[in-house]
């Protein structure tokens, strides 16, 4: 490895490629420039062809025409192996690492070639001496699945790096970090790229991060470069233009904390709440809090911490193992008829599978809470049909559903519209207590925008709202009041005024002793 | 018969002991090729139908060829093959493993009882044993310690799995595909290929298991021959955690309680010992209920399996 180390990055070009998905032109005619040991930002919305292009570089995608250039020579990457052999290397926005096993056997994994017979003493002392090598350190005999969010990112880097790659796509390496991470990460990587040790490709939606650390950047959008040009010559609003086409701000109609309209009385009220997880540890720690009506409570954490656990609780779908839930002051039993008589409503993440019924059509998981009731059935008993496609269109035109026809399945529609479904499901009556989890994850700006507004205007109508997110972004932008979640445990609360971004990343990080996962 | 009577009790731990070991070999056999599977992320349930089908294997190819090792070979041949089918069918979109399982398990007791038909009645040639006894010119100790090849071939291949799955490319990459397909499809290597062969590995283990049945003991070819013990096997896993090397102790554990039944009855009891046969579905219910606990936990649980996610 160590005559790697004195080659230079590989400069990597693409001319005139184009990739389409059948009727979709995923890429048309993409042309851009990675120079050699530059930090490059891969700038656009979710589906604007950043990940299919980074894809066809990696030899996961054929492309359909156009010229992959690895130092100036053509390329045709058919196969990932072939895309290591020119160095180039892809961390994943989701991990690939193998959570049940250690630091050391995961960078061993990832070698195309491998001993029969791995003699662990000599890859270990290896191993040792690469690590003081580099910018962060592991320890190559921890599980991976003890380590922190942050850490594992770490490790991706580390294993591309370990494996000789220089030319590394970062796909979106942030959105599971907190802030100070992300900073460490992002600024180690520039420090590489400065002392010409690798190039970075750094696929991101996020502004600030292109402005702090990038030095070129490339922007797409529908498939197609709209500008390459060096971040020095650039704004943030002027990317975000070229980004979005034209500029798509959240409204802020009451984003700020609403005093007049808040009750004192808490509408949903946790005491003590324990949960044991999918594999019988604890997931939930003694949670507590108060939502009051007129009030968004916005939960932050990692993923991982318990908020998937607690939500299930609050869905009916988890056993609590002690504790108590408590709506408008009576116990919450989460049965049909209290769901109604107290206007509870719910979106779980990935609803297409936790909420909904796929196999049914829009008007038909429209209609799932009220079937039963006039104006759809006779008397509970009798569905009826008729009635059921004119209120299927009035809640399709409210909230924009974009659906062949109600009678459509729900599982032809892209993910907002299926995420606008359920909303509009749960919205489409007397809600008091709104709780949502991840509601704007894999959503595009447009998208997330509508449903940002959707919850806001739930809160200004009075109801008490539970956001769990990942997305601190998303917390700070529509909470109140801001919870941090970590290890189990509520360790962090502020109010919205207060709130600092660093000091929230910090508590989500800490937290008390980290569950192993 | 004097020889058991001299020994008093210690002649029915003997027949414990001697029964374990002999019992314990098919189930071990199993186990092993169902860790192996359960390791690459699957769930074989047609062992059952397997270790039949490598019995028959084993009794007819022995009867027909006269050498019992060739009988072993076809039977770990067709436990491949077997394999091979429950893997190409898994490898297909949306097909669940349990339930191809379960259909290859009648797949395979009826295609065995099928073609094992004429080979009922017949005597073929038996494996060989080790007389590890000749010290003693007890004939009970001399018969308890006549311990066949195939015992200890399962307990070094134990050991070399346990080893393996650690320290070897292939352990590695086999635990890889069982722990995250996508990390296994990032590096570039084919999830299905790993898991057909490790199913393939697992069937022909398990055909040896049968072939032990039919040509060692109980030594004969019929249809209640495996009464379920590929079943209690793949439970075994369960209660072994997914360890090649604690599969081999919970298989001696299972052994000697389906060896508790006869051991009774050379002390002369001869009312109720039949309970005692029902000892190793009782452990096997035991221990399901014991692991499947809602509130206890599967660690050692390969994550891409079916039932841990």
């Amino acid at each position: 490895m160590s005559d790697k180390q004195t080659k230079a990055p590989p400069e990597v070009e693409v001319t005139d490629l184009t990739k389409s998905f059948a009727a979709v032109r995923a890429l048309d005619q993409v042309s851009a420039k990675f120079r050699a040991g530059r930090m490059h930002a891969l700038l656009g919305e979710n589906g604007a062809g950043k990940s299919t292009l980074v894809k066809c570089l990696m030899g996961y995608y054929r492309t359909d025409a156009g010229k992959i250039l690895v130092d100036g020579n053509e390329h045709a990457i058919e196969h990932p192996r072939a895309a290591h052999r020119l160095g180039l290397g892809m961390v994943y926005q989701h991990f690939t690492l193998v959570p049940r096993m250690t630091v050391a056997e995961n960078f061993l994994l990832g070698r195309d070639s491998l001993p029969a017979v791995i003699d662990w003493v000599a890859q270990h002392a290896l191993l040792d001496e690469f690590m003081a090598r580099m910018p962060f350190k592991l320890d190559p005999r921890r599980l991976v699945g003890t380590l922190a969010a942050g850490e594992k990112q770490k490790l991706e880097i580390l294993k591309q790096l370990y494996l000789g790659r220089r030319f590394l796509v970062l796909d979106e390496p942030t959105s599971v970090l907190t802030p100070a991470e992300a900073d460490e990460v992002l600024g180690e990587m520039r420090r590489l790229v400065d002392a010409h040790e690798l190039t970075v490709v750094l696929i991101t939606h996020k502004l600030r991060e292109v402005m702090q650390f990038a030095q070129d950047v490339t922007i797409l959008r529908g498939g197609k470069v709209v500008a390459q040009t060096e971040v020095a010559a650039c704004s943030e609003a002027g990317l975000a233009t070229l980004m979005f086409g034209e500029a798509l701000p959240l409204e802020k109609e009451g984003t700020a904390t609403k005093g007049a309209s808040r009750h004192d009385r808490a509408y949903l009220e946790l005491e003590g709440l324990d949960v044991i997880g999918d594999r019988g540890t604890p997931a939930v720690v003694d949670v507590g809090f108060k939502v009051h009506a007129g009030e968004i409570v916005g939960i932050a954490g990692v993923s991982g911490n318990g908020q998937k656990e607690l939500i299930e609780v609050l869905a009916g779908q988890r056993e609590a193992q002690s504790g108590s839930v408590r709506v408008d002051g009576r116990p919450f039993r989460r049965r049909r008829r209290q769901l109604e008589s107290k206007g509870v409503s719910l979106l779980t993440e990935e609803p297409l599978a936790n909420a909904a019924v796929r196999s049914m059509t829009v008007m038909e998981n429209l209609a799932l809470r009220q079937f039963d009731r006039a104006p759809l059935s006779i008397g509970g008993i009798v569905l009826k049909r008729r009635a059921l496609r004119p209120f299927a269109r009035a809640l399709i035109a409210r909230y924009g559903i974009r659906a062949g026809s109600p009678s459509a399945r729900l599982d032809t529609l892209s993910g907002g519209n299926v995420q606008r479904t359920v909303l509009a499901r749960e919205l489409a009556r007397d809600v008091r207590l709104l709780i949502m989890q991840n509601p704007c994850f894999g959503l595009d700006a447009a998208a997330a925008t509508d449903i940002r507004r959707q919850i806001l205007r739930a809160r200004d109508g009075g109801a008490a709202v539970l956001l769990v997110s990942e997305d601190l972004d998303e917390v700070l932008e529509l909470s109140d009041r801001v919870l941090v979640m970590a290890g189990g445990c509520i360790t962090y609360e502020t109010p919205r005024a207060n709130a600092d971004r660093y000091e929230i990343g910090r508590h989500m990080t800490q937290g008390p002793a980290r569950l192993s996962a | 018969m004097t020889g058991t009577f001299d020994l008093g009790w210690w002649g029915v731990a003997l027949a414990i002991v001697a029964g374990a070991i002999r019992v314990s070999t098919p189930y071990l056999l199993v186990s092993l090729g169902e860790t192996l599977t359960e390791k690459s992320g699957r769930v074989n349930l047609g062992l059952e139908g397997t270790l039949v089908l490598g019995a028959m294997s084993a009794f007819a190819t022995c009867y027909l060829m006269g050498s019992p090792w060739l009988g072993m070979l076809a039977a770990g041949v067709a436990g491949a093959a077997l394999g091979l089918l429950h893997a190409a069918i898994c490898n297909l979109p949306r097909v669940n493993d349990i339930a191809v399982g379960i259909a290859l398990f009648i797949f395979g007791i009826g295609l065995a009882f099928f073609l094992g038909k004429p080979f009922i009645e017949p005597r073929a040639a038996m494996l060989p044993s080790l007389p590890l006894g000749n010290w003693s010119d007890n004939p009970a100790i001399r018969s308890a310690f006549a311990i066949s090849p195939v015992f200890f071939i399962g307990i070094a291949l134990a050991v070399s799995l346990e080893w393996g799955l650690k320290n070897t490319r292939w352990g590695l990459v086999l635990r890889m595909a069982g722990e995250s397909a996508d990390a296994t499809r990032a590096i570039g290597l084919s999830v299905d290929r790993i898991r057909t062969l490790a199913t393939m590995a697992g069937g022909s283990l398990a055909g040896f298991g049968g072939g032990f049945l039919s040509l060692y003991y109980p030594g004969n070819w019929n249809e209640g021959l495996s009464s379920g013990q590929g079943l209690m096997a793949i439970a075994l896993v369960i209660f072994a955690r997914w360890s090649p090397l604690r599969c081999f102790y919970a298989s001696l554990l299972f052994g000697g309680a389906s060896a508790i039944g006869p051991a009774v009855q050379t002390v002369g009891i001869t009312e109720g010992y039949y309970l005692f046969y029902a000892a190793p579905y009782v452990l096997t219910l035991g221990l399901l209920i014991y692991s499947s606990s809602r509130t206890r936990t599967l660690a050692g649980a390969p994550s891409e399996l079916s039932i841990s996610r």
